[in-house]
């Protein structure tokens, strides 16, 4: 565990050159080198990023350009406690803010500095997937939720009593998985290789033609074991859509990387669950991850993959050793490795990349950018990763949901899956369901289900609206509870956020931008620029400075990033802003004073600095006070 | 690549334009003679498609023209207030991000930042600026680093990685904080093995990578976009790959 003390130069000496010979001195492995290097002080030292550029080969500024990329890499010492405060607007909502304050003040230091010890520092960071027991923290990179005064007094005591974290009580770090309603995902309880031996039994009889060396797509769909075609005819009979949120057909996919010419070709697992709001994935690894491996072997059998990744969020890294003891257990009973379930040229195996936060890499192609240890930008298409991914190699990337509905699809047949949900919604989905709710927690519905209905099984009272699919999907209000969750109505990758009628929705929508503002990984204009721009604007209104013009600013924002942006985070980040100034206008127009425009520079604001650095707070020490 | 005896065209503003297969449609366009306006983009270069201001519409949607491959029949429009709007905010994006004080820059007139931004109309910065904390780098004895103009088009990585072989230049950071670094344990110019005669130096459109004590050999007023606007250079220094008006059966 992370234990952020300082160690001798010999020992760090040793310890990196060991982690750099265990990851082969890869490229690729950049990012995983540089989290474990990290881990025992808490930051990488400058020696250090030279050290791993010379044995990688790069030029030390790229080392140096990852290294800061990630906001989980730190090249500069923090505390030797590093408490980050999970900062969704569902854990503000359930008074983050005020133990946060607490703890900065059990502890004597500011937030976002280090204390002058070098001891503890307290900050936020973006939703990190815990809202169903929000608040939540992350220390020296490790979960605790359910936060309330008395764990803050606890971490606190931890803390001054320097306790190393791995001797920290163990029942702060236990999370629940709070699964609400099960239905056909939930419930089933695949025996391991279930779903294996049914893809591989769907193509019984024709297994040995498969030939060791397809050099071409024709030659390969000729000479593809029936087996593999028949599984991607299945899953293009379900209809199956990704769950990750943009819905693209999973059959399609799947056959588009079956049939480019290139190999060897790859299957990854999008674990970077970083939508705020969502957390279902995080209860599919923690409870379902035999299903999630079952589904990805399926895939690498339907498209013909050796090598597997799951690119798993930083946020999520406690669930990395009970995930790698699934491996290994797997690997046992040879559902995993050489020749699967003893099917001769049937390799296949997995290894799971930790992410380092950075929502960005939920993009598929930042995230192949990120598992190839560089920056994670979303790269220019075409081409797609089907025919072009990690390491230009033909790459499917599926969300873990999805894996999951594949490995059933592979046991039941694609007839029983599209026979469940709407006629273009096939199967079922998980919701996130947090906020203002009786029991918040993961929801499985087939699609199709009402919004109202999800409100009454959660047990949501004077609802006033619900985020749909997190900061990038969809607000909806009162009038609209009516509508469903399937793609041709209210499209979800799994957020599903309450807001009762004491909530104030622009504070909502402010934390939505504050988020993409933070999140924006800068590679263009519109994004990287914009999404600070609107978060000035938010912040104008909020401060009661806001105008008529603003409001108009936002929009003509909203427009510029739809059309210039590079990916989806900028395409989606004003969505917040708009929905809940179309829905909710007067939460708006009550911050507006009534001119056209009001400059954003606050005469008395400017003096803030001036009077907390002479201790004053006296009327004469404030602009239009008087005498 | 033709189909027949007739060359590969599109519709640019209701004009056609040839190109050839593997042309981007801001290369063709560029190529025919038509300016699209564009900062990140380098004829020598692999596109890269960052600073979006040669945004334009392809078929009814947004796209950016320097990395889009170009088709036959494709309707490219580049005219018009809506897309000139788009591109000017871009450019007042850029100028508030940073700190551009053209007055006082020993860049003006050879900047084209500030040639893009007279080309597209800008006339104020529209949005507050950001004022960044952005220390120069005066280390290296004969050239000065002044990040406070950078608008990161990554032209500088770009040439010290593919053409100088020496990636002295990286980028850093994320989001509004990503920022330009160099190669060394210092984080100084100076211990980099940089050199004046790289084209790291050369690529710069803007007055970052400045070579010391010749800033001001040429005065203002005589400067490369003083002479000649940035949209007639730019057509003459792209790649003509086609004759601007092919003809057939060659």
């Amino acid at each position: 565990m992370q234990g952020a003390a300082t160690i001798p130069p010999a020992d760090r000496k040793r310890r990196l050159e060991s982690i750099l010979s265990r990851h082969g001195n890869a490229r690729t492995e950049l990012v995983q080198i540089l989290r474990e290097v990290q881990e025992p002080e808490g930051w990488i030292r400058p020696e250090a990023i030279t050290t791993i550029a010379r044995a990688l080969k790069l030029p030390r500024a790229r080392v140096e350009g990852v290294a800061g990329f990630y906001s989980f890499l730190h090249l500069k010492p923090g505390g030797r406690y590093r408490l980050r405060f999970s900062d969704n607007i569902t854990d503000r909502m359930a008074g983050a803010e005020r133990l946060l304050a607490r703890l900065c003040e059990l502890l004597w230091v500011e937030r976002g500095r280090t204390s002058e010890d070098g001891l503890v520092s307290v900050d936020t960071t973006s939703c990190t997937g815990m809202c169903d027991q929000a608040p939540a923290m992350l220390v020296n990179g490790w979960a605790i939720a359910r936060l309330d005064g008395a764990r803050i007094e606890e971490i606190a005591d931890l803390v001054r009593g320097q306790r190393p974290v791995e001797d920290w009580p163990r029942e702060l770090f236990a999370i629940e998985d709070n699964v609400r309603r099960k239905d056909i995902l939930l419930v089933a309880a695949l025996a391991p290789g279930e779903a294996i031996r049914a893809a591989l039994a769907r193509g019984s009889g024709a297994l040995t033609e498969r030939a060791s060396n397809e050099r071409s797509w024709r030659e390969a769909i000729e000479i593809a074991p029936q087996g593999a075609r028949a599984v991607l005819e299945e899953i293009k009979l379900a209809n199956l859509r990704g769950r990750g949120g943009a819905g693209f057909t999973t059959g399609l996919k799947w056959e588009a990387c079956a049939m480019a010419p290139a190999t060897p070709r790859y299957v990854v697992c999008n674990a970077d669950e970083g939508e705020p709001g969502t957390f279902k994935d995080r209860v599919l690894l923690s409870a379902y991850a035999d299903l999630l491996f079952e589904g990805m072997t399926v895939a690498a059998y339907a498209v013909g993959a050796r090598h597997g990744f799951v690119y798993l969020r930083g946020e999520y890294r406690h669930l990395l050793a009970p995930l790698q003891a699934v491996l290994d257990r797997r690997r046992r009973e040879h559902l995993l490795g050489a020749s699967i379930c003893d099917q001769p040229d049937f390799d296949f195996d997995i290894a799971i990349h930790l992410g380092a936060g950075a929502y960005v890499c939920g993009e598929e192609s930042a995230l192949i950018e990120s598992l190839e240890g560089k920056r994670g930008i979303p790269r220019n298409r075409p081409p797609y990763p089907v025919t072009s991914g990690y390491l230009k190699q033909p790459t499917i990337v599926n969300n873990v949901e999805t894996f999951c509905a594949a490995a059933l699809i592979a046991v039941h047949g694609g007839a029983w899956y599209r026979g469940i949900g709407t006629a273009r919604s096939a199967g079922t989905k998980l919701l996130s369901v947090s906020g203002d709710c009786a029991r918040p927690g993961v929801y499985e519905y087939p699609f199709g289900t009402t919004v109202a209905q999800v409100l009454a099984d959660c047990g949501a009272e004077f609802t006033q609206a619900v985020q749909v699919s997190g900061a990038s999907g969809t607000c909806i209000d009162q009038s609209e509870f009516g509508r469903r969750i399937a793609f041709e109505d209210l499209p979800t990758a799994g957020a599903f956020m309450v807001f009762d009628e004491t909530r104030d929705m622009f504070e909502v929508a402010r934390s939505f931008v504050q988020f993409f503002a933070h999140e924006s990984c800068g590679f263009c204009t519109p994004c990287r620029v914009g999404t600070t721009l609107l978060r000035k604007l938010m912040d104008k209104l909020a401060a009661g400075s806001g105008s008529q013009h603003d409001l108009t600013q936002i929009v003509d924002l909203n427009h510029l990033l739809q059309a210039a942006s590079h990916c989806g985070l900028g395409h989606t980040a004003c969505n917040p802003v708009l929905d809940t100034l179309k829905r909710f206008r007067p939460a708006y127009e009550q911050r507006l004073v009534t001119l056209d425009y009001a400059p954003a520079f606050d005469l008395d604001g400017a003096l803030a600095r001036a009077r907390a650095m002479t201790g004053r707070d006296d009327p004469g020490a404030h602009f239009g006070a008087g005498p | 690549m033709s189909d027949g005896d007739r060359p590969l065209t599109f519709s640019l503003d209701g004009e056609s334009v040839p190109f050839k297969a593997g042309q981007t449609v801001m290369q063709a366009a560029l190529a025919a003679g038509r300016y699209v306006p564009h900062l990140c983009y380098h004829p020598e270069f692999k596109p890269h498609g960052s600073c979006k201001i040669c945004t334009l519409k392809v078929n009814g949607h947004w796209v950016t023209s320097c990395t889009l491959p170009a088709a036959a029949g494709q309707q490219v429009e580049s005219r018009g207030e809506e897309i000139d709007e788009k591109r000017r905010t871009l450019v007042q994006m850029l100028f508030v991000e940073g700190n551009h004080f053209c007055p006082s820059c020993e860049k003006s007139g050879n900047c084209k930042l500030q040639a893009v931004a007279y080309e597209v109309g800008m006339l104020t910065p529209r949005f507050d600026h950001f004022f960044p904390d952005r220390p120069v780098d005066a280390s290296h004895p004969e050239i000065l680093l002044d990040f406070n103009r950078c608008i990161l088009c990554e032209l500088c990585v770009r040439a010290s990685s593919e053409v100088d072989g020496k990636g002295v230049f990286a980028l850093a950071g994320r989001g509004i904080t990503k920022h330009l670094i160099v190669n060394s344990e210092s984080g100084r110019l100076a211990d980099t093995d940089i050199a004046v005669t790289d084209k790291a130096i050369e690529v710069c459109p803007v007055g970052v990578i400045l070579r010391k004590r010749v800033g001001f050999a040429v005065p203002i007023g005589s400067r490369r976009f003083d002479r000649e606007p940035v949209s007639e250079q730019a057509l003459r220094d792209a790649p003509r790959p086609l004759d601007r008006a092919p003809r057939g059966g060659e």
